[in-house]
């Protein structure tokens, strides 16, 4: 046993590292190594998620009327794009498990895409809130109320500043997403996936439905809190 | 379960959570405008749990991958659960006790 983990195998696969033993194992190993970082991630946007969590049941007024201030039509849209963008994801990793290239290299761009849209119109949500003074610092104007017209509680700016943290990091980590895929799209056309080994197409899809699901909590954390009350 | 290679995630499975993703989304809008008092943030918390529950299980193969990973997202998701409360725990009471305002 001890003198078999210095050389490979003969006959072994050439994606196969010598201290694995075979394909299978060492797709598990980088699955998990994912997941733990994935594990890191969870309480790096956690720490945000708590501040709001602090925040919002301290200033729920302020929070709720500032919330109301957000695109709605422009939130619910980028859900979905970033959803439809899960579904290509799912499917690229799909082919790459069968080592289908062109299918690959079309969901992987397809998914580029919609990442891309998704940045897109968050610039769009970005200066909206740039025009309308509504952007922490110097600046920054208290917002009107929708309903009222009165100017809301001063916290209102401490919303603003969650949403831009949590949203910039969560497009910061799309960023990274569209980088990690481009560089998918040259190694699919090279041809290096095939069905026995595609791990990296699996494990940039994990990331990709993690940023996802945090998409999947700011969404109504961020736009959602104060509509019951229009 | 946990060791075989292809066999996990299945066309039908990705379009059905896909649906279900986008009912969801469309739900939780719509939830979102309903007076339920203090429950429009718990069920929109649990809107969005739900759909990451799906995202997790069938998009990450999390369904039929080994105990363990499992164990490792159980674990990040209990010790979100200890940074939320016990920091809650120290500045949303701190009104309870008027010992701070002497």
């Amino acid at each position: 046993m001890a003198d078999a983990t210095h050389a490979a195998a003969p006959g072994a696969p050439p994606e196969l590292r010598h201290h694995f033993v075979d394909m299978e194992a060492q797709k598990e190993a980088s699955a998990l190594g994912m997941w733990i970082f994935l594990v890191t991630e969870v309480l790096f946007f956690g720490g945000m998620f708590t501040a709001y969590v602090i925040y919002r049941a301290s200033y729920t007024r302020a929070f709720e009327g500032a919330s109301n201030l957000l695109d709605l039509r422009l939130g619910a849209f980028n859900t979905v794009v970033l959803i439809v963008s899960s579904l290509t994801m799912a499917l690229a990793v799909w082919a790459g498990q069968q080592g289908r290239k062109s299918l690959i290299v079309l969901f992987l761009l397809l998914t580029i895409l919609l990442g891309s849209t998704f940045l897109g119109v968050k610039v769009i949500e970005y200066r909206q809130k740039f025009v309308h003074h509504e952007v922490p610092g110097p600046h920054f104007v208290v917002p009107l109320d929708e309903e009222t017209h009165q100017p809301l509680p001063r916290q209102s700016e401490m919303f603003f500043s969650l949403y831009f943290c949590m949203t910039g990091l969560h497009a910061l980590h799309m960023i990274i997403g569209i980088g990690l895929l481009l560089w998918l799209v040259a190694r699919a056309r090279r041809g290096e996936f095939t069905p026995r080994y595609n791990t990296p197409v699996d494990m940039v899809g994990l990331y990709w439905h993690f940023v996802d699901i945090v998409w999947i909590f700011l969404f109504p954390l961020l736009y959602l809190l104060g509509r019951h009350a229009l | 379960m946990s060791r075989h290679g292809n066999g996990h995630g299945s066309l039908g499975a990705y379009f059905a959570v896909f649906t279900a993703l986008m009912v969801f989304t469309a739900l939780t809008v719509w939830a979102a405008y309903q007076h339920l008092g203090i429950w429009n943030t718990p069920l929109a918390l649990a809107i969005a749990t739900s759909k990451a529950v799906m995202v997790a299980l069938i998009f990450m193969h999390l369904r039929s991958s080994p105990k363990l990973t499992a164990i490792i997202v159980a674990t990040s998701v209990l010790f979100l659960g200890f940074l939320i409360l016990v920091t809650a725990s120290d500045y949303l009471t701190r009104t309870w006790v008027p010992i701070y305002f002497r």
